[in-house]
């Protein structure tokens, strides 16, 4: 259970040495994205101006405000409140994120499934689990938003953040093929038959 | 006593923005008492971030959670409220919007079939907007509730037959539970509908998950039931966000209505641990906001 403070991007080799149950902060660069800009990019063959490569993508999609671009608010928008959204609904398109543009840490809530885990072991990633439902303090971790592409899917565009010290966050899956999510499933499913019988439930 | 729709519709936006920002007092509580007892290292690590969240959305006045949900409000009419029907459901509707452009808010709705977003948290049969009615004199009750995506993508409703009884029942709501894993942002509050149709008991499983902590099931059985899945719920071990632990719910509770000889049905949805709710009590003196 290391921790480790990370800027972005990282390397193959740096992205193994993460394990379930290590923490981990971001600094630097981070892409936010949701459901819809992940289907125009692997379903409508949508491409992105942004070089994703060893970087980590949020699942998110921002309450911001548009402002007047300036130093602060080079893209005009100003972060109003950024969290984070459920994760397995986007299982599908981890793999094609790696492969195509090369992103080695997912973060969401709630976690990734089988066919993501068997990419971070393929592809070398991680998945680093956030609080969710957090978002007034994710928001402070988050200094500014630099850039956005596909803008016209807002608020589900691909948004660029500058972070500081964002997290800590929870090396949840990992690329040596342990998910926490499994784990906990299945001792809470080893659980089910004793609660039932606390509660007087008779099995057939 | 005569209210002005101008006044219901300043109210209904107040009502949005407030229920996104201040979790109820009720549900504060709900998180001191989980944190007591969190014997997880994760779990209490979780459960601490929660709660500075809490804080740290009152000190920056800013949202607990990004998803502003799916807008409900639930209006009670007393006696002796004087306000045009059609009047007052466009004036929530107003406000609704006006929430979400003035704010601005992350508007959370679109047209199911072409997804078009108007930016307005508005759309067909959004708000969801219920009336019921009480025999408080002169009192127009307004309760707002942001409902979150994660946890109400997370419903079932189970047609389950009599000679399965109350059995049935509960092995039902511990596996919706086991099945929900960290999806919906536990701890929640589970809420349980039991009976009536098949639409009438989804509406009591939103109603109970819903209602405040400590509330109670008006109906005795219906009580006992709810106490004695809340007693073994945190046995689940699926813990705060799903990654282990003891707290898995603040509660579960239990809302039911008499069903049909034939049926045994029992819906189950969630309120995630953002379990926000705002209220406005119209009467002669004025306009009262709580939760
Ligand atoms: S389920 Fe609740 S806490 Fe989680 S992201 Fe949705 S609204 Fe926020």
């Amino acid at each position: 259970m290391a921790h480790y403070d990370i800027t972005t991007p990282i390397s193959d080799a740096d992205v193994r040495k993460l394990s379930v149950n290590d923490t981990v902060t971001l600094s630097g660069t981070l892409f936010g994205i949701r459901d819809a800009t992940q289907i125009h990019m692997f379903d409508h063959g949508r491409e992105t101006r942004f070089d994703l490569s060893g970087h980590a993508v949020i699942h998110t999609a921002p309450n911001v405000r548009k402002v007047e671009p300036s130093e602060q608010y080079p893209a005009g928008y100003a972060p109003v409140c950024i969290g984070t959204t459920t994760s397995a609904r986007m299982e599908r398109f981890t793999r094609p994120l790696m492969k195509k543009n090369g992103v080695r840490m997912v973060i969401g809530k709630g976690g990734l499934l089988d066919d993501s885990l068997a990419a971070f072991g393929d592809l070398g990633g991680v998945y680093l689990a956030i609080i969710g439902g957090t978002a007034a303090l994710e928001t402070t971790w988050i200094e500014a938003i630099e850039d956005v592409d596909l803008d016209d899917l807002n608020p589900e565009s691909l948004w660029k953040f500058r972070v500081r010290d964002f997290g800590p966050l929870l090396v949840a899956m990992d690329s040596h093929g342990k998910s926490l999510y499994t784990t906990v499933r299945s001792d809470s499913r080893g659980r089910r038959d004793q609660v039932l019988a606390n509660l007087g439930v008779k099995q057939r | 006593m005569k209210i002005d729709a101008s006044h219901v519709e300043e109210a209904a936006k107040e009502l949005y923005i407030r229920a996104l920002k201040v979790l109820p007092p009720d549900i504060k509580r709900g998180f001191d008492t989980l944190a007591a007892k969190e014997s997880n290292v994760t779990g209490r690590a979780v459960l601490g971030t929660m709660i500075q969240n809490i804080e740290v959305a009152e000190q920056t006045d800013n949202l607990l959670c990004q998803d502003t949900g799916i807008p409900i409000y639930n209006v009670t009419i007393g006696t002796n409220v004087e306000i045009g029907g059609p009047e007052l459901r466009e004036a929530i509707r107003r406000g609704c919007e006006r929430a979400t452009r003035e704010y601005p808010l992350r508007s959370s709705v679109v047209h199911p079939l072409t997804r078009k977003n108007n930016h307005t948290s508005t759309g067909p049969g959004v708000p969801v907007i219920h009336y019921d009615f009480s025999a408080d004199a002169e009192t127009l009750i307004i309760e707002m509730v942001p409902k979150g995506s994660g946890s109400e993508n997370n419903s079932w409703l189970k047609m389950a037959v009599p000679a399965e009884g109350v059995d049935a029942i509960k092995a039902f709501v511990i596996d919706c539970i086991l099945d929900a894993g960290g999806r919906t942002c536990p701890p929640t509050i589970v809420g349980v509908g039991v009976g009536g149709t098949a639409d009438l008991c989804v509406h009591l499983a939103k109603q109970a998950a819903t209602r405040a902590l400590g509330s109670q099931c008006q109906d005795p059985e219906g009580h006992a039931l709810e106490q004695e899945l809340s007693a073994v719920v945190n046995e689940l071990g699926v813990g705060a966000q799903g990654l282990g632990g003891d707290s898995t719910a603040f509660a579960v509770h239990v809302e039911l209505a008499a069903t049909h000889i034939t049926m045994n049905p029992v819906a189950v949805n969630m309120q995630c641990h953002s379990a926000r709710r705002s209220s406005a009590t119209f009467t002669p003196k004025g306009v009262e906001y709580g939760f």
